[in-house]
């Protein structure tokens, strides 16, 4: 899983090309808001992080980025919760703007992320629903986008910077999404990108923890947000080669347990159907996914060949 | 006088390659099987290969005199189109499910015929490099399965490693015993194969893959009680040629439902062995619908110290406990050595999922109709956001998914759908269901 050396491309040796994964899911970050605004009775003041003050980070993460080598770029796509878009390019002369100008980066962002939430609130079905609180957004839609950015990298030139994904994440994992965030993580590894995750939410994210253990990135969950951005230059601001000499957040406790079809609870020892493969805690007569009949009884791949040495010697 | 009678079989043969050339072409644009031509007499492979491709014929020159760079995009993306075509019309024939659960023996020809060196720097040793570059496709793309591998040498079979999950022993026992003498016996080989392949489950799919050199079989017995005792285990035989097309092979793959094909070249050889790596599509009833018995084991903490099952050595941290009887493993997928069940990890059941759920094949966008009033002009491709018109305002070949119709680029369209199986335009959709 070590995805810090890659021989088989051409890289140059510590430009990096960075593509931001930002969560704009306006339920998550009201509700966020809403906990911050009372944060003086809660007992945890700095775990919420309105969007606003977000930005306040995000936005000298991405210059500072661009100070670090010459040749950085930086790609920023915004998750939303009816659908995800393409905010800024800096190798793009900033997409069509005066390139260089910190400010002029600064205000393009934020004129373009507000187009973007504007539209994103208009395509969902319902526009002006009640803030809810378990609504997810739409990571593999934008994992997908910067997989197809980066393979577009590869194919430029010969020599290309280093490419990794970095996910500003803090909605809930949607369950609906598994399969499709699985095969853009496998596709990850396939290229050698690394996924870094920082988790903004309340709880911990799994989709997150496994993409960045399979793709051998860095996962962190910090805890003071208030100090976010001291969190993102430290951990992850820098490139893979450099990152062999630092001591960066270890995984601990990656949980990889399936969860059942049936219940959503999540086992440690389960049925699994050999046409589809689905999981199941308890014996069934029916696969209820693809309707395969389970004639037999429930089978353990040893105890048939076990049986059959034991007839055989006499 | 000699140099001109020389020149003048030079002709003759470049003539002969010239027609062999547009047959080939021909023949490339056909589905399975191809021959090859006999060998020129007289003539080296090298040399085969200017007499037949003359791949400066490609090179064009524009106005200036310069040369103009080959586009092979357009050539490349109308073969893969063809390859996910064929692939959606078989399995779209109704009862035709994919067998996820695949035992597959592996079977390379050590005979006589495999130390020719038209393949450089040997048949043997070109057909065991693709080999190891199949076994690991093969374990990527189906981690629940498990390979074997039998040799044939001197007529006789042998199996080189039982069947077994892990990549690298395999690749090990292979690498090892690379010499070839005698000749090739494909009875033998079936034979073993059948008795092996009789113990294991029945829910996994049972397949056979020889990779054959020879041009002939020295059988002790009938073949074709072989090839029958064959086809009622249900175990599907496929044939990867690298001489000529033989009868014999190609019987055997139609009465056993598998595939037969001739290489050409390396990379054609190369090519076919790796279009096996995904399932193939299976008869529903060739393996029995089972529920499987699996443990999902959790990782261990750093630090932990405990006796590893597989080494039989003291390790510290890392490790996985299988959930049934609490001995360590080291490494997933793996049958755990002391109670027998098979231990996995959801990433690995997830791997085969996009087998189930394919992205449906993209349409191609003629560049020559107009775009309806009511559709914006999409200039640029949605998933990498490169412009999709060429030469100023004239669009260039494109493609669009039918679902989400948003457009996309060649290269964009290839990688959607043979490596991340997810279409972006989809998933940054929210549906209408949810």
């Amino acid at each position: 899983m070590n995805a810090a050396s890659a021989p088989s491309k051409l890289y140059s040796d510590d430009v990096s090309l960075i593509v931001v994964l930002l969560d704009a899911n306006p339920f998550f970050w009201a509700s966020s808001a809403a906990a911050a605004g009372d944060s003086a009775s809660s007992h945890h003041p700095t775990t919420t992080l309105p969007f606003s003050k977000l930005l306040n980070h995000v936005i000298p993460l991405l210059n500072s980025l661009l100070l670090l080598n010459q040749l950085n770029q930086v790609v920023l796509v915004a998750t939303g919760v009816n659908s995800c878009g393409y905010i800024y390019d800096s190798g793009d002369g900033g997409g069509g703007s005066a390139c260089g100008s910190v400010p002029a980066i600064c205000s393009e962002i934020l004129r373009r992320l507000e187009e973007f939430v504007v539209k994103d609130r208009l395509q969902g079905k319902s526009p002006d629903k009640v803030v809810a609180t378990g609504v997810s957004s739409l990571l593999s839609g934008s994992l997908s986008l910067a997989l197809c950015y980066i393979q577009r990298v590869f194919r430029s030139r010969a020599r290309h910077p280093q490419p990794r994904i970095l996910c500003l994440q803090g909605s809930p994992d949607g369950p609906e999404q598994y399969v499709a965030v699985m095969n853009a993580i496998f596709s990850a590894q396939r290229s050698m990108i690394p996924i870094d995750s920082c988790v903004m939410g309340v709880q911990h994210s799994a989709f997150l923890q496994q993409a960045s253990y399979i793709t051998g990135g860095v996962y962190l969950k910090p805890q003071q947000l208030d100090g976010l951005f001291q969190y993102l230059s430290a951990v992850f601001a820098t490139d893979l080669q450099s990152r062999n000499f630092l001591q960066l957040p270890k995984p601990a406790g990656v949980d990889f347990r399936a969860s059942c079809f049936c219940h959503k609870k999540t086992i440690d020892m389960g049925y699994v159907c050999s046409v589809c493969l689905s999981i199941f805690c308890k014996h069934h007569k029916k696969c209820s996914t693809c309707g395969s009949d389970f004639s037999q009884g429930p089978t353990d791949a040893n105890a048939d060949r076990k049986r059959k040495t034991s007839e055989v010697q006499p | 006088m000699s140099g001109s009678v020389e020149v003048q079989r030079r002709f003759d043969h470049a003539g002969m390659g010239e027609e062999a050339t547009r047959r080939r072409r021909r023949g490339g644009e056909e589905d399975d099987e191809e021959e090859e031509d006999e060998d020129e007499r007289g003539m080296e492979a090298w040399e085969r290969a200017y007499a037949d491709e003359r791949s400066w014929e490609d090179l064009q020159e524009d106005e200036s005199g310069l040369l103009r760079p080959i586009d092979t995009k357009t050539l490349v993306h109308a073969q893969y189109r063809r390859r996910l075509l064929q692939k959606s019309a078989a399995s779209a024939a109704s009862r035709i499910q994919k067998g996820l659960i695949r035992y597959l023996y592996l079977v390379v020809d050590l005979s006589r015929a495999a130390s020719e060196t038209d393949y450089r720097p040997s048949r043997m040793v070109a057909v065991a490099k693709c080999a190891e570059a199949f076994i690991r496709e093969f374990f990527d793309q189906n981690p629940l399965s498990h390979i074997g591998l039998v040799t044939i040498k001197d007529g006789v079979a042998h199996r080189l490693t039982d069947i077994g999950g892990s990549p690298e022993s395999q690749i090990k026992a292979l690498m090892g015993k690379l010499e070839c003498s005698g000749d090739a016996s494909l009875q033998n080989a079936l034979e073993l194969i059948h008795g092996y392949l009789s113990q294991i489950p029945s829910y996994g799919h049972r397949e056979v893959l020889i990779l054959y050199s020879a041009r002939n079989t020295c059988d002790p017995g009938d073949i074709m009680e072989t090839i029958k005792n064959c086809k009622n285990a249900k175990i599907r035989c496929s044939v990867i040629g690298l001489s000529a097309e033989i009868f014999i092979c190609k019987h055997l793959c139609e009465e056993t439902g598998g595939s037969y094909t001739v290489a050409l070249d390396e990379s054609h050889f190369k090519e076919l062995l790796l279009e096996h790596a995904p399932p193939p599509p299976a008869i529903a009833e060739y393996a029995a619908a089972n529920l499987i018995k699996m443990g999902f084991p959790q990782r261990g903490a750093e630090g932990v110290i405990a006796i590893c099952s597989c080494h039989k050595d003291v390790k510290i941290g890392g490790g996985y406990t299988c959930p049934r009887c609490k001995a360590r493993v080291c490494e997933l997928p793996a049958e755990c050595r002391i109670c027998g069940l098979t231990l996995v990890s959801s990433p690995h059941l997830a791997r085969s999922y996009h087998h189930l759920f394919p992205v449906t094949p993209f349409n191609e966008v003629s560049s020559v109709v107009p775009f309806k009033l009511s559709q914006k002009l999409a200039q640029t491709c949605y998933g990498c956001q490169q412009s999709l018109l060429s030469h100023g305002s004239k669009p260039a070949p494109h493609v669009s998914c039918p679902k989400c119709n948003q457009r996309f680029c060649l290269d964009c369209d290839i990688y959607i759908h043979e490596s991340l199986h997810n279409c972006p335009g989809c998933e940054s959709h929210r549906s209408s269901t949810t």
